[in-house]
């Protein structure tokens, strides 16, 4: 079980308290009407699904209830970072 | 050497010291007419098909690890055909009816035991959803029926059908033709056809790049065993299909996230079926080795880690303790991991891409083992023409932009 810090709670608490929400800056067409197939095909589907060092979010849903994002190592499950929605990822590498 | 009485008999007045070895490990050739990447039994599948169907020898299987050694081991070996949309009953009815007979063709034993999948219903909603499950697999010809909780017991004694438990059951849908096979043999039955064929299959060997020419067609790849030039690439590498996909542009709508198993110490034939609870994500059957084969859920995050959390499997021995109650004393034997590649509608991609030349079978997510064949061999069709066979002409990549989606994810509710 992972151990993941909430970053509005300021504490280190179990995976189970949290929900997985999927890839992390993922930005909905400013103009949904004029955007094309290909655009919704990429907002809505398609996801880099990274063998390392991914950006996800996460809802502390039995805690505070907010969403905030996270950078995970997807082949040792190791977590680099916390941070809340809006923040720019943190230049971890 | 074909496995005969004859065969066996011969080599037992031998001493069994003249077995040949299944299939041959070459060393790559620098070009080949095609390249399929990963040597589960979905890729070996389709080069086999390929090699039988469509006359091409002069192809190969690269694996990274070792042949089998992905979701084809580690997965709990369930074949059933009962899904909700008419192209999955298609694709997987077709996959059935090769399963019958696949030892034959073969002539390898792939254990095919059709000895009835039975999907128990804990809730007025389960209920109604199987039963429209039972009503469209009627329409199709798919076989599919609905049991009270009663026959579900004389069917599978070992089920606790007492009104008193957490999620009691209030029916099932059964599929008397639906069963299991033993995985390693599916994958070493396709290894061994495939290349008595002349289909090189070469194990230790990754794919680090997919090289393109100007025209933007694929023309080879680079290998940790060196380049190997080709027009045509069939990824078949379940939930590693992002990266290669990656190495030519692609960007996928797959996820990879960790689905666990789990096995118990052996026991005399106690569990005559196999039973699946999608609602309490629990999944049992018994192998031939006596073995409580024990499926869970996922894990709720990506991963390529091939392990997840114990708190899923720990779940899955509750439910499993409350509906069998007979085997809460039973110790686990072994827990482990595999990668499962899944699509935002819960189908396969059987498909060619952007990219000439480049085709991928993926997305098979929680449940690929049972179409292995079908699978296979609609691939081979895909690969070999260029076209579609008919069967997965639906499942293509393009559907997650024309919106065509196929949605198993609300029809079969959470697992295969």
């Amino acid at each position: 079980m992972l151990l993941i810090r909430c970053p509005y709670c300021e504490m280190e608490r179990p995976e189970v308290e949290f929900r997985y929400a999927g890839e992390a800056h993922l930005v909905r067409p400013l103009n949904p009407a004029a955007a094309s197939d290909e655009e919704w095909s990429a907002f809505l589907y398609l996801r880099a699904n990274d063998k390392g060092l991914h950006a996800e979010r996460w809802r502390h849903a039995v805690g505070c209830g907010r969403y905030f994002n996270c950078l995970r190592d997807t082949i040792s499950d190791k977590i680099s970072a916390t941070y809340k929605a809006g923040e720019a990822r943190p230049p971890i590498s | 050497m074909k496995f005969s009485l004859l065969s066996l008999a011969r080599q037992a007045l031998k001493g069994h010291q003249g077995w040949p070895e299944q299939w041959r490990s070459p060393e790559p050739k620098s070009a080949y007419d095609a390249v399929i990447v990963g040597a589960g039994g979905h890729g070996l599948a389709t080069a086999y098909y390929m090699a039988k169907e469509h006359g091409m020898r002069n192809i190969a299987v690269l694996e990274k690890g070792w042949l089998g050694g992905g979701n084809t081991g580690r997965n709990t070996t369930i074949i059933r055909s009962n899904y909700l949309w008419e192209p999955s009953e298609a694709i997987y009815g077709h996959a059935h009816t090769l399963w019958g007979g696949l030892s034959q063709e073969l002539n390898y034993n792939v254990m095919f035991s059709p000895r009835g999948v039975m999907l128990i219903a804990h809730s007025h909603h389960d209920a109604q959803s199987f039963k429209r499950h039972i009503y469209a697999n009627r329409l199709a010809g798919t076989q599919n029926e609905w049991l009270t909780p009663q026959q579900a017991k004389e069917f599978c004694p070992l089920l606790n059908i007492d009104a008193s438990i957490r999620y009691p059951i209030v029916g099932a849908a059964l599929q008397r033709k639906g069963g299991t096979a033993r995985h390693d043999a599916v994958a070493w039955g396709y290894a061994r056809g495939a290349s008595r064929l002349g289909v090189d299959i070469i194990e230790n060997c990754e794919v680090k790049g997919i090289n393109r020419d100007p025209s933007g067609a694929v023309s080879g790849l680079e290998t940790t065993r060196g380049p190997i030039a080709t027009r045509k690439i069939g990824v078949v590498a379940a939930g590693n299909t992002s990266v290669i996909m990656a190495m030519a542009g692609v960007r996928m709508p797959l996820e990879s996230f960790p689905l666990q198993a789990l096995v118990s110490e052996p026991l005399k034939p106690v569990m005559p079926c196999v039973v699946m609870s999608n609602t309490i994500h629990a999944y049992m059957s018994q192998s031939d080795k006596g073995e409580l084969v024990i499926g869970a859920g996922m894990d709720g995050y990506t991963s390529y880690s091939q392990m997840g959390g114990l708190h899923i499997a720990t779940q899955t021995l509750e439910a499993i303790c409350e509906m069998f109650p007979t085997v809460s004393r039973l110790r686990m034997l072994r827990n482990w991991g595999g990668i499962v590649d899944t699509t935002p509608d819960r189908s396969p991609i059987i498909s060619k891409t952007p990219v000439p030349g480049l085709f991928v079978n993926c997305g098979w997510g929680t449940g690929g083992f049972k179409a292995t064949p079908g699978s296979g061999h609609v691939f081979a069709h895909q690969v070999a023409t260029g076209e579609p066979h008919p069967i997965n002409a639906p499942f293509t990549l393009d559907r997650f932009r024309t919106g065509g989606l196929i949605n198993e994810a609300a029809a079969a509710a959470v697992a295969h």
